[in-house]
């Protein structure tokens, strides 16, 4: 495989990374200067146009993750095993993302950065800490299936006990401060509720355009690591007559 | 049957090809010794062939079974002696050994009769292994080998650490072994001793075969000359091919000495 | 199947015996840490008091990364876990063989823990058959996700830090639901404690499940 060969775009990212930047355009025109006001919430009611969607996709990569986990161990396909590896990693960044808006908005509507009653936010907090621990183990290294296999057990471990953390928290809490209805009692102007649906969409894009790039670096990754093999092949035949890697390949 | 038949097998330490590609056949109650520099892949074979690695490529088939497949087969049926000795520090010998037993659905009787096979004295089986010399050790771990009456013995030198008295038991339970119909592979510096055995030496290096011969009689020092003479051929013989069809080269040495092989049991 | 729990349950627990490493230093580094927190609240009875069951757990949660260290550093010295490989013991039976000695460790500190509460923190046991339930739900969950992580980190480089990174975020609800049990059973709080035994339960079960599917990889890739 040439060098230039070896990039992570292609037409069709080419075309999706342009419809994401001029949605983020969009929805910061939307958000910015669009949406109104809030009548309680003031300003910070654009912050769901953030916190949501990336609560959403934080629960999309969680779960692709799982999926990912479970293929792998299963079929032992490489190539879920590095789409678990990339949502994962986009699962923490959003998942910091959601906790920084929620904390970011938390402060001038509950009048604190941090509410131990809001059940969905403690939950995303610990679901933060496993898949930070997720990528801890897989930056600890070793045999690409140990870790592999490793990783998987932990996804999954992380993707059975997260209901049981969630209705732990819940129960404990005992209440909740989440807008549980914002979305549907009707409190939201119209504008806010499109520009809200507009945020999804566009994050959701730009969820599975920084995706696709990503495991197209876990796979090239794979395979520079399958092209490194046969030369390392060459290279150990070589320890046997006693010959230097170079003579070897000349 | 061929009770270890490997093709083209690969087997990943990490990144690190610690088999580049070996080809093995080796028949029922054959000894093999496997010789070669340090690093050079034996002990990476043996626990190939006791099903705890995975192959990377290659056909690897031991005692019928696909190690692709299906390794937990593999693994009850061999008896495998690894640079450690797999036991627990603060359990006495006979506990150890009896785990073993329990675990592996061996008769608890058979413990004593290992232990004192292995020249292990009555006094220690009641010391907890943490407290035993090294040699002392050794000598548990091959009772643990013995007690299970492996199909396959897969011995990693064996003598190391041994007082003269455990090598001649060494010896003599892997010839034992090889007459009761077992099939031993040895990985040993210690070539002069295991010459008295009947066996065949393959020798590795660099992950891969580059000699394979067979001892016709052990006590003929003149054909074990000339069967290192042989070995030198074979080693030039891969040094002149291109390292790329050195496999090819490899296999057809094999196979005829394989043949060879077989052929001299049977005469 | 049951014979194999048994084997492995009992070799670790007389490994214990011999090596007495949970009772030499695992019980009074458990002790050692409910003596810190009192400095830490001020020696103040009324918080001691109020804090007790989440201090107690917490101290479990502690004490569960230094059993599964000792536990998975039983088979990984000296390669034994190849024996256990090559012995052909079912891994799920290794699993929850292991699994059963780690819990009767912690509930065995947990037991001289109590006594620590009881005298340090002046704590009052209400309900006696509540409290033991806890302490026998609780660790059986956290010993299954604990004995399965320890096999996990078992060839990882850095196992140690690796441990309690990946095993306390799991634990969490089982010191949210232990907790609020002990609160009932020490009469701390007015809520019913038996109702989150439930949760426990099922935190034992889920994790015990994935152990017995999972292990057998694990112990193959360490």
């Amino acid at each position: 495989m040439s060098t230039d060969a070896a990039t992570t775009g292609s037409r069709t990212t080419r075309l999706l990374g342009l419809v994401v930047l001029v949605g983020v355009l969009a929805l910061i025109l939307l958000g910015f200067f669009g949406a109104p006001e809030d009548d309680e919430q003031r300003d910070a009611v654009r912050m769901i146009f953030v916190h949501v969607p990336s609560a959403f996709l934080t629960y999309t990569a969680f779960l692709t993750t799982a999926v990912g986990s479970v293929m792998w161990l299963w079929k032992r396909s490489r190539w879920w095993d590095i789409v678990a590896h990339s949502a994962a990693e986009m699962g923490v960044i959003f998942c910091g993302l959601t906790l920084f808006t929620g904390s970011v908005w938390g402060r001038p509507t509950w009048n604190t950065y941090w509410d131990w009653g809001d059940v969905r936010i403690v939950t995303n907090l610990i679901l933060f800490l496993m898949m930070v621990g997720y990528l801890a183990l897989r930056a600890a290294g070793g045999d690409e299936n140990a870790v592999a296999t490793r990783a998987a057990v932990v996804g999954l471990l992380a993707a059975v006990n997260l209901p049981i953390i969630n209705r732990s928290v819940e129960w404990w809490a005992n209440r909740t401060l989440h807008q549980k209805s914002s979305l549907t009692d009707g409190n939201l102007e119209d504008l806010t509720l499109f520009t809200l649906f507009v945020g999804v969409v566009v994050w959701a894009l730009f969820f599975v355009w920084a995706m696709i790039h990503r495991f197209r670096i876990g796979w090239l990754e794979h395979q520079l690591s399958s092209i490194d093999l046969e030369a390392a092949l060459v290279q150990r035949r070589a320890e046997a007559t006693g010959e230097s890697a170079e003579e070897a390949n000349l | 049957m061929s009770i270890v038949a490997l093709r083209d097998a690969v087997v990943l330490l990490g990144r690190f090809p610690a088999l580049s590609g070996v080809d093995l056949e080796v028949g029922a109650s054959e000894v093999v010794l496997l010789q070669g520099p340090n690093g050079a892949g034996k002990s990476t074979l043996l626990r190939l062939c006791a099903g705890l690695l995975r192959p990377h490529s290659g056909r690897s088939v031991v005692l019928g079974h696909d190690l692709s497949k299906s390794r937990a087969a593999v693994r009850r049926s061999v008896g495998l002696l690894g640079h450690d000795t797999a036991l627990y520090d603060d359990l006495t010998v006979t506990e150890n050994l009896q785990f073993l037993a329990r675990a592996s659905r061996i008769e608890l009787t058979a413990v004593g009769s290992a232990l004192e096979r292995l020249g292990v004295s009555a006094r220690l089986h009641d010391v907890v292994v943490g407290r035993l010399s090294a040699g002392q050790r050794r000598r548990v771990a091959l009772a643990g080998v013995a007690l299970r009456r492996p199909e396959l013995w897969l011995l990693d030198e064996p003598h190391a650490g041994l007082d003269q008295g455990g090598r001649d038991l060494v010896d003599g339970l892997v010839s034992e072994a090889a007459a009761d119909g077992a099939t031993v592979l040895v990985a040993s510096h210690e070539l002069d001793r295991t010459l008295e055995l009947k066996t065949r030496r393959v020798t590795i290096a660099g992950g891969t075969i580059i000699a394979d011969v067979a001892d016709s009689d052990a006590a003929d020092t003149d054909a074990a000359d000339s069967d290192v003479a042989d070995s030198d051929a074979a080693d030039s013989d891969v040094a002149d091919s291109d390292a790329a069809d050195s496999d090819a080269a490899d296999s057809d040495a094999v196979d005829t000495d394989v043949a060879g092989v077989a052929g001299g049991r049977g005469s | 199947m049951l014979a194999d729990v048994w084997l492995v349950t009992h070799k670790d627990l007389r490994i214990e015996w011999r090596s007495r490493v949970t009772l030499s230093q695992v019980v009074p580094f458990a002790l050692t840490v409910l003596v810190l927190f009192g400095f830490a609240l001020d020696a103040n009875r009324g918080v001691l008091n109020a804090a007790t069951s989440g201090l107690f757990w917490l101290t479990v949660l502690f004490v569960t990364v230094v059993a599964v260290t000792r536990s998975t550093a039983i088979e990984t010295s000296d390669g034994a876990c190849r024996a256990l490989l090559l012995a052909g013991i079912e891994p799920s039976a290794v699993f929850f063989g292991k699994t059963l000695a780690v819990a009767v460790q912690i509930l065995g500190v947990e037991i001289l823990m109590v006594g620590g509460v009881l005298v340090f923190y002046g704590a009052t046991v209400e309900s006696l058959p509540l409290l033991l339930a806890t302490c026998a739900v609780a660790t059986v969950g956290i010993a299954a996700s604990g004995t399965l992580l320890g096999a996990l980190v078992a060839g990882v480089r850095a196992r140690e830090t690796v441990l309690p990174v990946l095993l306390l975020p799991v634990l969490a609800p089982v010191l949210i639901a232990a907790s609020r049990a002990f609160d009932d059973a020490l009469g701390v709080l007015a809520v019913d404690g038996w109702s989150w035994l439930g949760l426990l339960a099922g935190f034992g079960v889920v994790n015990a499940a994935l152990g017995t599917l999972a292990y057998g990889q694990l112990l193959e890739e360490a």
